[in-house]
Order: C-alpha cells, then structure tokens, then sequence
C-alpha cells in the first residue's frame, strides 16, 4: 500500500481527522487556559489583566508558541478541508433519498451534523480571529504599563469587543456550536485511531463529556463575564 | 396476546427496473390477521394484484426465519421494521392496528442500485467479502476442533460478530451510506481468532480498498447501524476493523 493510498482511503481520511481533532482538543486546553487568567481580577482587585496580559504576551513573543501557531493553522486547515471532503463524498453515496427518515431513532442529530456544527465554528473563528489575533499579532494593540514594561493591551481589547451585546451573542453560538462538535468529535476521534478496549472507551467517552461541558462552558464565561462587568 | 383483523393502507415504492423512474403507490389492504408475518401480508397484497392484473410488487425474501439476511425494506423510515433485532420475514402483524398507514422503501444506496421495487442489488458485499473475507486452509480431512487453543472472550466476540447476515441494513440507516459496521463484522470474526491472523493485515486492506471502490461512504460513527442490526453488531467492531487497517497500512512493507 502507498502513502498515497493509505491517505486516500475512508479510514486514512477519517485518522487524519482524529489526529487533528485529537490535536485542536489539546489546543483548547492550552487556550481555555490562558483565556482564564482574566479571572485573575476575582482574586485580586490590583490585576486589571495584567496576568492576562502576560499570559498573552508569552504567547506571542516566545518562539516555541510561535511554532506551535504554525502548526496550528496547518492543523485547522486540514481539519476544515479534510471534513468538507468526506462530507461532499459521504452526501454524494445516497442520491434517492427516504421519504420517511430514521431521524434520532437511530443517532443523535449532533452526531449526524458534523459538517453544520463545524461550519458555524469554522464562521465564528473568522470573526474570533479578526477581532482578537490580527491585531494582536499584526496590526497592533494600545500598550500597558506591567511592572515598568510595555505590553499589549489585549484585556482592554476584550472589554471593548464584548460590549457589544450581538458580539457576545455571536461568541455564545460559537461555544454552543463548539459543545456539540466536542461532544460527538471527542469519543468519535478515537474510535476512529482504532481503541477497541471497553474499558478505555468508557474513561474517553466520559471524559469527553465531561472535557465539552468544561470546556465551553469556562469560553462561554468569558464574553459574559465582560459584558455583564463581572470582570473589569 | 387476542387476535384481530385490520385495515391497512400501503404506500410502496415501485420502480420498473434500474433505469426507470420510480414513484410510490398506494394500495388499500382489508382483513389482514394480526397473527400474519409482514411478508405474508405483502404476498396477499401481491395475490391482490395479480388478482386484479396487476404486476405484484418484487422484493426479496428466502428463509423466512431470520437467518439468511436476504429480506430487506425501509419500512416507515427503519431498516426491518419498527421491532428492535428483528428482520422484515421476523415481523408480525400485531406491530400494527387498524387504520394504519404504512410505508415501505427499498434501501437507498448508489452500491445498492434498484433492480425493481424493492429489490435492490447488493453483490457489492459479495464482492468485499471476496476481496478479504475469508481465510486459506488446505482442504482435507477435517482438523481437530480444539487443536489450537482460543480464549473464550474472544471465541465470543468472534461468534458475535459472525452473526451479521450480510442484510445491508447498516449501509441503509447510514446517513453516509457507509458499510462499516458490515465489514467490520466480517474482518472482526476472522481477527479475533488465531486462523485469521495469517491474512489479517491483506484482509482489512483489500476488503477497505474493495469497500470504497464500491462507493459506500466512510464511517462518521453515529451509531445508526448498531441501532437498526437485526443481529445487534457492536460498533466496537468498527472501531477493532479502524485498528485493523491502520496498524496494516502504517506498518506493510510495500
């Protein structure tokens, strides 16, 4: 068997969608983490962000983030154009449709709605990535003085962009989006590497679970937290 | 359980044959006994038609018993009907009452193409089987059944997953059309035992490459299939023919 054919095929396109769904889920760790040093304001009325800030400038300025962003935007990419591939071939294997559907006697409608759910966070991450990454990385942010030196001032930027109510709005679809495409992605990414053993499947599906709900819901805190002055 | 008489209208499927173009028809059926299996309400239907002139309505049926997985029919939107691990010739009558509305498709696949009504085309699962399907023994005098030790966890896997019957009701329930958990049943049954080890890297890639030339879809693991298997396949067998085919495709020489 080639490499060529072994990519080609159902499963070898299903793994490289694991392997970089399983990839975008520790992803998601590291930025629900950072993202949560906001919070820092509840436990010390002196930050004002700067924890946040911090957190955001190492992740701009070291050079081992920088590479992982990289990979990042690779991984993404393929993510998206690997799934609309299997979804146009997998939408091509049927052409005469039921007039009566299984519909959720069989699946949850999550499950079957992949390509829908990941569309919406792959819109919502354009508009996320506008508004936070661009000028972060490119077009520049105002400065804050941290202990005598200078950084972006991404927490001000926040507090800004999550004034306005169809932003938060737009951010709570996202993360409802993103619940829903973890909650099937999560288990089903790895049955698709091939864990056969029921015990381990139990700890995965559960953890998936329970990874989702965390998760989004700590995302979901964020633009509320902001807009409702929770966090300032 | 009482018996009772019913009133029934059909809305079948009826297709000519491959090219023509198919559309549903409706027949009113009376005094059909709660104690007739649904076949056999089908071939009263059938003596109707022919009663009348009429051509009777093609579908495929053999054992009648549940075992040889050559009946089919999407029935009011599920594979085999409204009973949980139950083939179409396995159902009776008493799922229904008077009045009732039933409607029956063919399975929808372009690997499973009409040939008339209901008929659908399912040699493409003959030709995945033959692609890898099987083990290479020499013919002979019969070997000792115990001659070579199996634990028995596996021996029941394996039996449990030599119990599809090839029916396509997975492929049918699929919203990818995917025949996954259909061959999964067939590469798990040979893999958990020591006779199918041999083959089995050649086996999970040839019965791949055959299963997507023939144009089914990939899995995306909702669960369908498992739902609607008269023989309730387990999806763990899609996710051991997953570790089948990756671990011989990372790993064959050429």
């Amino acid at each position: 068997m080639k490499w060529s054919e072994f990519f080609t095929s159902s499963i070898g396109k299903k793994f490289v969608m694991a392997l970089t769904g399983i990839f975008l889920i520790l992803f998601l760790i590291v930025h629900v983490g950072l993202n949560a040093c906001i919070f820092a304001t509840w436990f010390d009325s002196e930050d004002h962000g700067a924890m946040f800030n911090k957190a955001a400038h190492f992740m701009g300025a070291n050079w081992v983030p920088r590479l992982l962003e990289v990979g990042l935007f690779a991984g993404i990419l393929l993510h998206i154009f690997q799934g609309y591939a299997i979804e146009m071939k997998n939408r091509s294997t049927r052409s005469v449709g039921y007039a009566v559907k299984l519909g959720n006697r069989g699946s949850k409608w999550y499950s079957r709605s992949m390509g829908l759910l990941g569309t919406l966070v792959f819109l919502f991450l354009i508009v996320h990535i506008a508004q936070f990454w661009v000028p972060s990385r490119i077009t520049g942010l105002e400065e804050t003085i941290i202990d005598g030196k200078p950084y972006h001032d991404l927490f001000a930027r926040m507090v800004v962009v999550f004034q306005a109510p169809w932003v938060v709005a737009l951010y709570l679809i996202g993360c409802a989006s993103l619940l829903f495409h973890l909650l099937h992605g999560f288990q089903s990414s790895f049955r698709t590497i091939g864990v056969v053993n029921k015990r381990y499947m139990a700890i995965i599906k559960a953890t998936g679970v329970a990874f989702s709900i965390i998760v989004v819901l700590l995302f979901a805190l964020m633009p509320i937290s902001m807009h409702l002055g929770w966090v300032k | 359980m009482e018996h009772y008489n019913m009133n029934l209208t059909l809305k079948v499927w009826r297709q000519k044959n491959n090219k023509a173009k198919g559309g549903f028809e409706t027949y009113k059926l009376s005094d059909i006994s709660s104690e007739m299996s649904f076949l056999e309400m089908v071939d009263v239907l059938n003596e109707q038609l022919i009663r009348e002139g009429q051509d009777p309505i093609a579908f495929d049926h053999d054992c009648r018993e549940g075992i040889c997985g050559t009946c089919s029919m999407y029935i009011d939107g599920k594979p085999h009907g409204p009973w949980h691990a139950n083939t179409t010739c396995q159902l009776h009558m008493r799922a229904y009452k008077d009045g009732d509305t039933i409607t029956i498709e063919p399975w929808r696949a372009n690997a499973f193409p009409v040939i008339k009504d209901l008929m659908v085309d399912r040699t493409s699962f003959d030709r995945i089987i033959q692609a890898g399907g099987f083990i290479s023994v020499n013919t002979g005098n019969a070997v000792d059944a115990n001659a070579i030790p199996i634990n028995k966890d596996d021996a029941d896997a394996s039996f449990a997953a030599a119990a599809c019957i090839g029916c396509g009701a997975c492929v049918a329930a699929c919203k990818n059309s995917s025949a996954m958990l259909f061959v999964s049943a067939k590469v798990s049954h040979l893999a958990l035992l020591p006779q199918g080890q041999p083959e089995h890297k050649g086996r999970a890639l040839n019965m791949i490459a055959q299963m997507d030339k023939e144009g089914f879809g990939s899995c995306t693991n909702t669960g369908a299939c498992e739902a609607v298997c008269p023989k309730e396949i387990s999806m763990v067998n899609i996710a051991r023919l997953n570790n089948e085919f990756l671990g011989a495709g990372l790993t064959v020489d050429n």
